[in-house]
């Protein structure tokens, strides 16, 4: 194993970890702000995804279909908030499991019955093609790199949104008292149906630019939708600084779990045996991660004023 | 709190649905219907499982999204060891496998105990949105590691070849095992009954409702939630050793986090912390499930707007308009 | 009532009498047609369903049910056909573990099973029953085609697969017949979908070539991200990420791929063309080797009804073994555990027009069976 290959995969965990962030970030906003546990941001994710995958069919160009998915899943989401999760902000959480819960067969199976049951096809635009040399590493995918640059543009526009903005003042506000700044004048309803459209689009984004590298399909939101929530609960619950913090843990540490485990394994063990042990370990690896972290820090590492 | 001495609503429609769920198997039965016992027996299984489930989420207002993790560990204890017994292979260190119901019920409930208290008494230094990712977690940590274990099937999962035994009763028939479920479940149900009356229980609810108070009176809160979170990981232990029966086959879909949510639902469904709520959720789930399934190949949207529904516009699920709002909780 | 509702929605209550021999049969389908698996459910049910149509047969009454991917939906699915349908015959399943959730209850209750997809190995050795038939391949057939294939122009390869058991006899398979070294041997998470960490050792590994088992949505993602990623050693692997379901999603990545299966859409045989031209007609797409494998599972039971009556079990089975029908695969025999015993062929990914497809460039294997058999006694 060279020093390159360790590089390379250290990169490879830092992208994934960018785009759980990008996930993350909507999630952990959406419960900083207003309370609510929301399953149902992998389907927004999913929505992102079909609508850039569906709009790049139709127009040839990844990046109409890009800002089609901002807008549907943000559309989506507001439509959401105004319909459904508006009434589950007084519940506890149990009911806004159950609900968001509900929310998530629904979206599968209505994206299913709007573009049919064969997964669709999304590339990456001809612009970030290929691969590009890395000093260090070798060849490294140019589209994963741009990930990365999103992720930091994300992060830091997100910064600057809150610490900057009228907006972000408020959000900031709801944070820490969410009555006051009803009392204060401020138009409640219409901050949480903007704040949700906000998280929304961050996921739809995040759905569109991780469909050109995976398979745009039904129920793709599951499994990043449980990883986005071990990031938040590690970062802590609507931290922004968590959600990065968290997702590059957890990108890393899976990423080099799966790498690193088998090979340790084989050690001491035959290669096949190692191979199926290490890969046993490494699924499980982040949520070993997760618990060991509550288990010290049951608020999380950046944890929000509760 | 003392049971009220004149029947209550809540309580005549508890019996009516504690009767129309024993009817149905039997009118079934004699109308030839085996298919309907099998469907009554699932609910009163699943129904078992989140009564289970209610003791911590109801009383202690403890919201586990890992209690597949027990349902399948209780599942997989019914499959590995009848499978042993199959094959006449013996377990670790020379222990026979076997097919005695009550033996494999009682090795479920301590495996669940066993594992529910490390799991507890980790989870439980969290609270809100951390508690219910925190159990998720180790749920996902079960059932990554039945999917990857070679040894019982892995993702195929395992299958029993012959429903196991119970003494004196031939459970291969429907209906037999449809009574020997039947009579799990009422005790269950007295068992919750008995510790929602006991100082257990209302030290569990005042818990809930105020845990400094608790703390101030001299009782740990903590340590009474941990037993709460073990004693309900038991129970729905054993329901997942009797799914398993039921469906002949346990697999790593038992463990899932959807499995989770769905005993969620049923106790949503039904009603919080309500004796029968997660009956009357079982009750509705399963059937809503059944009768979509039939009609629509986008049954998995209705179910879904069903639910949504329920929890939007029903709240107190269906025994809140059964019987009306909670005597307490 | 539901049987009714069931046969009124896919428009197919084909019941009469119509033959003297023939009594009406009754066909349970179970298979995945929501969720992300949805797509090889629907050609096969498709499939199915046009080759009943197409025989004008009136004796077939088909129950068709969605499992959703769900091994406990699947069971109570089966137990209602079982018990309350009533049903003769059963098939559909897509997924293995499905299939072993339901298949051993099923056929020990007397019901005959047919197999359009999945073929675990417990079901074709040990645990294998005359009540189950096997209509599309053990699963280990391709990826051990796969391995023979390879031996011709590669020494040195990098495999992967999902952990879990068809994944493991994924490579168990390939290495059966494989006689290289092997430049490195992954276990991947079930639905993982990110593959850097994987691709970045195969870069590393000097492997001279890459085989990989990653069905469904895993594959695609697979394909696309080793695509980008600037590795240039030669891919291969089962028909399942090649399949005509998912090459429009995996798209010109999939160009040029070698891939293994029992049928491709240009195989030379009248059952073959027919099939094709009536299923593009009829659905407007091309059909998978799911699909095929489907079809061809029609055509097994409607050449057995024509034979044997369906309540005489005995005469039934001995009907369905003879296997005495066109398949679209050409030879098709049942070796001794009821698996067939079939050619499986190389493929490679071509582009007609714009749409992708696959074409025959060779033979893996003649008349080949599987490796459980002799495990099987019945």
């Amino acid at each position: 194993m060279s020093i390159a290959l360790l590089i390379e995969q250290l990169l490879n965990g830092l992208q994934l970890g960018v785009m759980l962030f990008l996930m993350a970030a909507g999630l952990t906003l959406i419960f900083g702000v207003m309370g609510l546990i929301n399953l149902a941001h992998g389907s927004l994710y999913m929505v992102g995804a079909f609508a850039c995958a569906a709009v790049a069919a139709a127009t040839g160009s990844f990046w109409i279909g890009l800002v089609a998915s901002l807008i549907a899943s943000a559309a989506a989401g507001a439509i959401t908030e105004i319909v459904v999760i508006r009434r589950l902000y007084d519940r506890d959480h149990l009911d806004q499991v159950l609900a968001t819960f509900a929310l998530i067969l629904m979206f599968s199976e209505g994206m299913r019955w709007l573009f049919g049951s064969f997964p669709l096809y999304l590339d990456i635009p001809p612009l970030l093609q290929g691969a590009v040399p890395l000093p260090g590493v070798g060849q490294y995918q140019l589209y994963r790199l741009a990930i990365i640059g999103v992720g930091i543009v994300v992060a830091i526009g997100l910064y600057f949104l809150i610490a900057r903005t009228r907006l972000g003042m408020r959000i900031r506000a709801g944070e820490s008292d969410r009555e006051m700044i009803g009392a204060l004048g401020v138009d409640i309803r219409t901050l949480y149906t903007v704040v949700f459209a906000l998280g929304a689009a961050l996921a739809g984004l995040a759905g569109a630019m991780v469909g050109a590298l995976q398979s745009v399909q039904v129920g793709m939101g599951e499994p990043v939708l449980i990883l986005a929530f071990v990031v938040i609960v590690i970062g802590g619950i609507g931290s922004i600084k968590g959600a990065l913090f968290g997702a590059i843990l957890v990108g890393v540490v899976d990423t080099m779990g799966r790498f690193l485990l088998p090979k340790i394994f084989a050690l001491v063990l035959p290669a096949a045996q190692a191979g199926l042990i290490g890969a046993a370990l490494a699924s499980m690896l982040i949520y070993i991660v997760m618990a060991f972290i509550l288990a010290f820090r049951p608020s999380g590492l950046f944890a929000a004023q509760s | 709190m003392p049971p009220k001495p004149r029947l209550s609503r809540e309580t005549v429609v508890n019996i009516l649905l504690a009767l129309m769920l024993l009817a149905f198997p039997l009118g079934a039965s004699a109308m030839g219907e085996t298919f309907y016992i099998t469907l009554a027996t699932r609910i009163v299984v699943l129904a078992l499982a989140a009564v289970g489930l209610n003791i911590a989420l109801g009383l202690g207002g403890l919201v586990s999204f890992g209690h597949a993790a027990f349902f399948g560990l209780g599942g997989y204890v019914a499959g590995i060891l009848s499978t042993h017994a199959f094959n006449a292979e013996p377990l670790l260190f020379g222990i026979e496998g076997t097919t005695s119901m009550p033996v494999i019920w009682l090795v479920a409930v301590m495996i669940c105990g066993i594992i529910a208290l490390p799991i507890g008494a980790i989870s439980l230094r969290t609270t809100g949105v951390y508690f219910i990712m925190i159990t998720l977690a180790f749920a996902q940590m079960i059932y990554f590691f039945a999917v990857s274990w070679p040894a019982y099937g892995g993702e195929d999962g395992l299958s029993i070849y012959v429903r196991n035994e119970f003494p004196g009763v031939n459970t291969a028939q429907p209906l037999s095992f449809f009574l020997i479920c039947y009579v799990l479940l009422m005790l269950a149900l007295g068992l919750f009954w008995l510790l929602r009356g006991a100082r257990f229980g209302a030290a569990l609810e005042a818990g809930r409702q105020n845990a400094t108070r608790l703390a101030a009176v001299g009782i740990a809160p903590f340590n009474i939630r941990l037993v709460a979170f073990v004693v309900s990981a038991m129970m729905t232990g054993i329901a997942g050793a009797l799914f398993a029966d039921l469906n002949k086959f346990v697999s790593p879909s038992m463990l899932s986090w959807h499995m989770s949510g769905e005993l969620i639902v049923l106790i949503i469904l039904g009603g919080k912390a309500r004796l029968f709520g997660p009956v009357a959720g079982a009750m509705l789930y399963v059937l809503i499930e059944y009768a979509l399934g039939g009609i629509t190949e986008h049954w998995q949207f209705f179910l879904g707007l069903i639910l949504l529904c329920v929890v939007l516009f029903a709240r107190g699920g269906l025994l809140g308009l059964l019987a009306g709002k909670a005597r307490h909780g | 009532m539901k049987k009714t509702i069931a046969a009124g929605i896919f428009g197919l209550t084909l019941a009469t009498a119509g033959l003297a021999n023939a009594e009406p049969v009754k066909i349970g389908v179970i298979t995945t047609l929501s969720g992300g698996g949805a797509g090889l459910g629907t050609d096969m049910r498709d499939a199915f369903v046009l080759a009943m149509k197409q025989s004008g047969n009136k004796d077939v009454e088909l129950v068709i049910e969605d499992d959703a991917q769900k091994p406990e939906i699947a069971v109570q699915i089966a137990e209602k056909m079982i018990q309350s349908d009533k049903v003769d015959l059963m098939t559909g399943i897509i997924w293995s573990n499905l299939a072993m959730a339901v298949v051993p209850n099923a056929v020990s209750q007397d019901i005959i099973y047919l197999s359009p997809n999945a073929g675990p190995s417990a079901l074709a050795g040990a645990k294998c029953s005359p009540n189950y038939f096997n209509v599309a391949y053990q699963n280990d057939n391709f990826h051990e085609a796969m391995g023979q294939y390879a031996n011709k122009d590669y020494k040195k390869t990098f495999i992967l697969a999902p952990n879990y058991p068809a994944g493991k006899d994924s490579l168990t398979g390939f290495k059966r017949y494989y006689k290289g070294e092997l430049a490195g041997e992954i276990y991947t998470q079930v639905g993982q979908t990110d593959y850097a960490a994987e691709i970045a050792q195969i870069r590393d590994s000097g492997a001279d070539s890459v085989f990989f088992f990653l069905p469904g949505g895993m594959g695609i993602a697979f394909m696309k991200q080793y695509a980008q990623s600037g590795v240039n050693i030669p891919v291969m692997g089962p028909s399942f990420s090649f399949s005509q379901d998912i090459l429009p999603a995996v798209g010109d990545a999939a160009l040029g791929v070698k891939n293994s299966a029992s049928w491709a859409k240009d195989l030379d045989n009248e059952a073959n063309k027919a099939f094709v031209e009536a299923f593009q007609a009829e659905y407007n797409r091309l059909p998978s080797v799911y699909a095929a494998q489907s079809w061809d599972t029609a055509n097994l039971i409607l050449s057995a009804m024509a034979k044997a009556s369906v309540k005489d079990k005995d005469a039934f089975r001995a009907a369905l073994k003879a296997a005495d029908f066109k398949s679209v695969r050409g030879d098709f025999s049942f070796n001794t555990n009821n698996h067939p015993i079939q050619n499986i062929y190389v493929r490679e990914v071509i582009k007609e027009g714009d749409v992708l497809t696959n074409k025959i460039i060779g033979t893996a294997f003649e008349k080949h069976g599987d490796a459980y058999a002799e495990q099987c006694k019945m």
